[in-house]
């Protein structure tokens, strides 16, 4: 399958294809993923604050069965596979983009994939905060969303920094599998060349570019997680 | 003024029912430094927490200035955080915030503007003397300096209480020292009643002058410092002050000498060896059976038992002698068993 993928004629042939259709590929892969990571935080992060101040040790302990249905509704968004969700929510994508096929629509199944499992990133960096700090900000008199506001996300800053990188960088995986049902960027450049015509060359320079974003978006998150930890003596 | 009326604390843990509090009654007048001590698990941090309501008891009443705590509304008890604030043994700085930032802390919840909360935090930084670490992270900090960054911010919102939970337990002695010699400084500048929280009677030598004794979850006994000291009757408050070893196992000629207890209660030691000066002065001979005797910028703080050979006679001299100098307490020792 790999024979001649190197040759002169697949090379001019990849050239032209690149030249051309790489940069909006790019272009649109990024934009698909930092919309959908701005989406899924948008929805995760309170959700995520939810889990764990409602928490029956939690700062505002809510009853335990509104708990539970968030949990339950957390653990089955995460345990469908993304390909069966993108289709799942095909009436919703249609109801607030007014199509299911194109780069921006695939920003809703991508949303609704990613913000459970930001909320549970969310949960796990606020759960690092040391209790004593919480109860210290009690003992001060803070209030409930004082304490969310100006103690805990704060003081876990570093920690949420390194798992929305987390976050980034699963979503950029899966916008390659948006390509499949008519989501653009890298993703559908790989699979409509690679999968369903056999140039190869072209599905590699796309894992390539897309392995690319992953080393860039990870070494800015890791730069901004240390940038911001305070607690490294510098 | 504080008083906790009959407060009980259960918790039920997986092993069952654990009696935290059992009738706590304690009284602290404004202005005091008021000690509570005990070993581990007596009980010292359910009750310190009892008095802002961070727990609340399952009986009992928390009174400050004659306001019950437990009637008060979220927001009000809020508020009365502001007037009874909070120390603690890991100092629990934000990580994340310069010191100046953790002292604006307790001002931002106040509503207080940014520019006059910075004013009143360097204020406060400089009080504790860290004015010069101001924009410095609490990891960039000593363990004495960051519990001096906690009491400037403890002190923002110019609090009437103080309640310090074991403060001192993570520093060393010299540190101890210093930041206990500042809180006696904040208590006489400002005249906020402190509550010091400790397992090391050290603390409540050094600086107190009321102490409860919590043992199990009861207070076993309460006072002035220098007249338990003196004579701790129960036998955690024994513990307490002899943690070195119990003085009546001390071997001492009980037929030839009477003996005398000598409580140092911040006596003006510097320069005066008047256990030397009294065999020379008065020529009685002392025998010292026990001692356990510290000296804190220049004063003296502990206890010595002496074996005073010669009879009753010898024995009053010597008390009277002794008494002669001022913030020493002198007493026989009649519940000697040897």
């Amino acid at each position: 399958m790999f024979r001649d993928l190197f040759s002169a004629e697949k090379w001019e042939e990849a050239w032209d294809i690149i030249q051309s259709q790489f940069g909006t590929a790019v272009w649109e892969t990024v934009y698909v993923t930092l919309a959908s990571t701005a989406f899924a935080i948008l929805i995760g992060l309170p959700l995520g604050v939810l889990l764990v101040v409602g928490d029956k040790k939690g700062i505002r302990p809510l009853p335990v069965w509104i708990m539970s249905v968030l949990n339950v509704i957390i653990n089955i968004l995460r345990s469908v596979p993304f390909l069966i969700l993108m289709i799942l929510v095909f009436p919703l994508t249609r109801a607030i983009i007014g199509t299911t096929v194109g780069t921006t629509a695939s920003i809703v199944p991508l949303t609704i994939a990613a913000f459970p499992f930001v909320a549970r990133l969310v949960e796990t960096s606020l759960r690092e905060v040391d209790p004593n700090t919480i109860e210290m900000a009690q003992s001060m008199g803070s209030s409930t969303l004082q304490i969310v506001w100006k103690v805990m996300i704060p003081e876990s800053i570093p920690s949420l920094i390194s798992n929305a990188t987390i976050a980034l960088t699963t979503i950029l995986g899966y916008t390659a599998m948006s390509g499949i049902i008519g989501g653009g960027g890298l993703g559908k450049i790989a699979i409509n060349y690679g999968y369903y015509r056999y140039k190869y060359l072209i599905m590699l320079v796309a894992v390539i570019l897309l392995v690319i974003l992953v080393q860039i978006f990870q070494s800015v998150g890791t730069f901004l997680a240390r940038r911001t930890d305070k607690r490294l003596r510098r | 003024m504080i008083e906790l009326q009959n407060l009980t604390k259960i918790f039920h843990t997986a092993e069952g029912e654990v009696e935290a509090l059992k009738k706590v009654s304690i009284t602290i007048p404004d202005g005091e430094i008021y000690g509570i001590i005990g070993m581990s698990g007596a009980g010292k941090s359910t009750l310190v927490r009892c008095i802002n309501l961070l727990e609340r008891p399952d009986e009992g009443t928390v009174k400050v200035d004659g306001q019950d705590l437990a009637q008060l509304s979220e927001r009000e008890l809020r508020k009365m955080r502001r007037n009874i604030t909070m120390i603690f043994q890991g100092f629990n700085l934000l990580m994340q915030r310069n010191c100046l930032r953790n002292v604006c802390y307790p001002l931002e919840l106040a509503g207080v503007k940014r520019a006059e909360a910075r004013k009143k935090a360097m204020e406060l930084l400089e009080l504790v003397g860290l004015q010069d670490k101001a924009l410095a992270y609490p990891a960039q900090l000593s363990g004495g300096q960051k519990q001096r960054v906690a009491i400037a911010r403890a002190l923002a919102t110019n609090p009437k209480v103080l309640l310090c939970d074991e403060a001192t337990s993570a520093l060393d002695p010299t540190t101890t020292n210093s930041i206990l010699e500042l809180i006696r400084d904040i208590n006489s500048r400002f005249g906020i009643t402190v509550i010091i929280i400790t397992h090391q009677m050290s603390v409540v030598e050094n600086v107190c002058r009321k102490v409860a004794i919590l043992d199990r979850g009861e207070v076993v006994e309460h006072g002035d410092v220098g007249e338990i000291f003196a004579h701790p009757k129960s036998q955690a408050a024994r513990k307490l002050v002899y943690p070195d070893g119990n003085e009546n196992a001390l071997v001492v000629n009980a037929e030839s000498e009477t003996l005398i207890r000598v409580v140092f209660n911040g006596a003006d030691a510097a320069g005066k060896p008047i256990i030397a000066r009294m065999a020379l002065d008065a020529g009685i001979t002392a025998n010292i059976a026990y001692a356990s005797t510290k000296t804190i910028h220049g004063k003296a703080y502990g206890s010595m038992i002496l074996g005073i050979a010669g009879g009753e006679d010898q024995k009053n001299r010597a008390i009277d002698y002794l008494r002669e100098t001022p913030d020493i307490i002198v007493e026989e020792v009649s519940d000697y068993v040897s």
